[in-house]
């Protein structure tokens, strides 16, 4: 479903707008608003994110609705519910750390495609350091997104890309997840050397935070992934995070 | 040196990588380093002289003749509490810090919980001219403040950590997200046995010299291996340091002691390898407090360097081995001890020692009054005096 995504825009030539939402937050009525929502508003490929109560890879914004989820009992299998309650006209990638995925059993993949969900992201699964729950995951009918780093050696991309399933997620910058007023100077680099080894989409996310942000990236890219500004949007209202995606929207798209 | 590792740096399953993808290449780096580095002999030459002109070792093995007779064995005492600013982290610290130097990396980031390892940390940092900036939880900041002052005088930035439970947890979650955005000009100096490959065996192999000072100091003064070696174990480092050099030891019982907090029964407890399961945190696979859903369950304990839900992959192989045995003592257990061990010997340990010290006062009558009983004193206790005194347990 992801690839099939991808190839659509890239026969319309225009980029995915993936929208990162932490299940849950900023509580569980308005989150199933939000991701019935989102495809309305624009958004090509809805990440959903499963709360952990200690996510390293994650600046405050994250941190914080992800405490609010939890605190309001989100867990694993009641974001799986949440994905298929929803059912978005668009694909769903389950976004997660991965105790909370270990904790859930080893059918959890199977529920997981069974709710809907196309792909999966895991923050601190890294390509090679666990054969045997990579290929769990590769095995499933779920799409594995893998990231790369602005640090990943060349090399060490071509096999990420080769591990990977759906799009290749492009870490902008060094860092936690978290907005930024401007873009890094070393990304058109970066993604120059992704590209060379990389026959996947690439969606670049990790502070892009404004339609003129998501514009310049879309230039470069195949997509943008916008998190935490949208969750910071979905903190005040369910309307404020769908504008906020409209704006995306339209800037990503003018000619 | 390392017969209980597989290739990949896995103790049996535990341990591993589990970190984003942008730390990886810092990782590869720091393995690539630190191996060579053990093998070079002018590093060697560098660490060992700081050892023993700076730090202080070899440290002492002490008699305990009265905390014997109390006991009914022949208990030693392995002297960490003496070595310079008080516990055995500035073994592992000034290594790093070594360490850091010889990768071209001029700040350092650390963690702390009880202050001792951000204490060493600011310490090296000081004496090789290194940025140093220490997270340490809200909660441990109030709990050690004495601590927090020591890292000022020496120059480090201690920024409080105000997320989660605001403890050790916490300060390595927020240590590691920096290290995610300056892992170009940063090292880590993790304070324990924890975290992703290689920092468990390297912190390990930096503590170690506890063990095998240790074990020649027994052999030479009493002429026999000890039956029963004893450390506490939060993260693990100073229990590691001291079981390494007798896992080989098939006939030497090795007792971590692991913080009970305020009862097993309850919910308040730090003891991840009795009553944890294994789980990913902080980068490795190792026994860890959590729900059925996987999110991390807050640890407690009086002492905040044992106030941690994880702990070290290594000791979780060794669980699973059984050559390791984990017991556990209480809050209330270990405030007895914390009293005990300085009414008999005149030694006030820290409260995380003082875990071990209780276990030992608890198994009074299991050993042969020739029984030589080893126990690391991993730190000294006059950071926990006004905690203690606090507390109202003992009068002062």
């Amino acid at each position: 479903m992801l690839s099939e995504r991808f190839a659509a825009l890239r026969a319309s030539n225009r980029r995915a707008l993936v929208c990162y939402v932490t299940a849950g937050h900023p509580d569980p009525g308005a989150s199933l608003a939000l991701v019935q929502g989102l495809a309305d508003a624009g958004a090509d490929v809805i990440e959903l994110g499963v709360p952990f109560s200690d996510p390293v890879a994650d600046g405050p914004v994250i941190q914080q609705s992800s405490q609010l989820a939890l605190d309001a009992g989100m867990t694993l299998d009641r974001a799986l519910e949440l994905g298929a309650r929803a059912k978005p006209d668009v694909p769903l990638v389950l976004f997660s750390y991965l105790n909370p995925l270990l904790a859930a059993g080893s059918d959890v993949l199977t529920r997981a495609h069974d709710a809907g969900i196309a792909g999966l992201l895991v923050t601190d699964l890294p390509v090679g350091s666990d054969p045997d729950r990579e290929r769990w995951i590769g095995e499933s009918p779920l799409s594995f997104v893998r990231l790369v780093a602005p640090t990943t050696p060349t090399e060490r991309m071509a096999s990420i890309a080769s591990h990977g399933g759906g799009f290749v997620y492009l870490i902008s910058r060094l860092g936690v997840t978290g907005a930024r007023s401007e873009l890094p100077p070393d990304l058109p680099a970066t993604i120059h050397r992704l590209r060379s080894v990389c026959e996947l989409p690439i969606c670049v996310g990790f502070g892009v935070s404004s339609p003129e942000q998501a514009r310049a990236v879309g230039a470069l890219a195949d997509g943008v992934v916008v998190g935490s500004a949208l969750v910071t949007a979905a903190g005040r209202s369910v309307d404020d995070a769908l504008g906020f995606v409209r704006a995306l929207r339209a800037e990503m798209d003018r000619a | 040196m390392s017969g209980a590792i597989n290739h990949d740096g896995r103790f049996g399953a535990y341990g591993g990588q589990y970190v984003p993808e942008t730390l990886i290449p810092a990782l590869d780096e720091l393995t690539k380093e630190y191996d060579a580095a053990i093998c070079d002999p002018s590093f060697v030459a560098a660490l060992t002289a700081e050892l023993e002109t700076y730090v202080g070792r070899p440290s002492s093995l002490s008699d305990a003749p009265r905390f014997s007779k109390h006991v009914g064995a022949h208990v030693l005492l392995k002297r960490e509490d003496l070595n310079h600013t008080g516990a055995h982290k500035i073994n592992n610290a000034i290594a790093q810090a070594l360490l850091a130097i010889r990768m071209g990396k001029r700040r350092i980031i650390a963690e702390t919980g009880a202050g001792q390892h951000g204490v060493a940390t600011a310490t090296a940092c000081a004496r090789f001219e290194l940025e140093c900036v220490v997270y340490m939880g809200e909660e441990d900041m109030r709990r050690q403040e004495l601590n927090v002052f020591r890292m000022r005088l020496m120059g480090a930035t201690v920024i409080p950590v105000r997320s989660g439970t605001r403890t050790l947890k916490d300060a390595t979650s927020e240590a590691i997200r920096d290290w995610v955005g300056t892992c170009d000009e940063s090292h880590y100096i993790i304070g324990s046995v924890v975290g992703p490959a290689p920092y468990p065996r390297m912190v390990r192999d930096f503590q170690a010299i506890i063990g095998r000072e240790a074990r020649a100091q027994v052999l030479e003064r009493v002429g026999r291996l000890p039956r029963t070696v004893v450390a506490c174990v939060g993260g693990g480092s100073n229990a590691m340091g001291t079981f390494h050099a007798f896992v080989g030891d098939a006939e030497v019982e090795l007792i971590g002691v692991e913080a009970a907090g305020k009862g097993l029964e309850a919910s308040e407890h730090s003891a991840s390898l009795q009553r944890g399961a294994p789980g990913v945190l902080h980068g490795s696979l190792s026994y860890l407090l959590q729900d059925a859903h996987g999110q991390v369950h807050p640890a407690h304990s009086i002492s905040a360097g044992l106030d941690y839900p994880g702990v070290g992959p290594e000791h979780s192989w060794l669980r699973d081995t059984g050559r390791a045995t984990y017991v556990s003592c209480t809050d209330a257990e270990a405030l007895d001890a914390f009293g005990l061990l300085g009414r008999l010997e005149g030694i006030i340990p820290a409260l995380e020692t003082a875990h071990a010290v209780a276990w030992i006062d608890a198994s009074r009558g299991r050993w042969a009054s020739d029984d030589v009983v080893l126990l690391c004193v991993s730190g000294r206790g006059d950071k926990d005096v006004a905690q203690v005194a606090q507390s109202h347990t003992i009068s002062v």
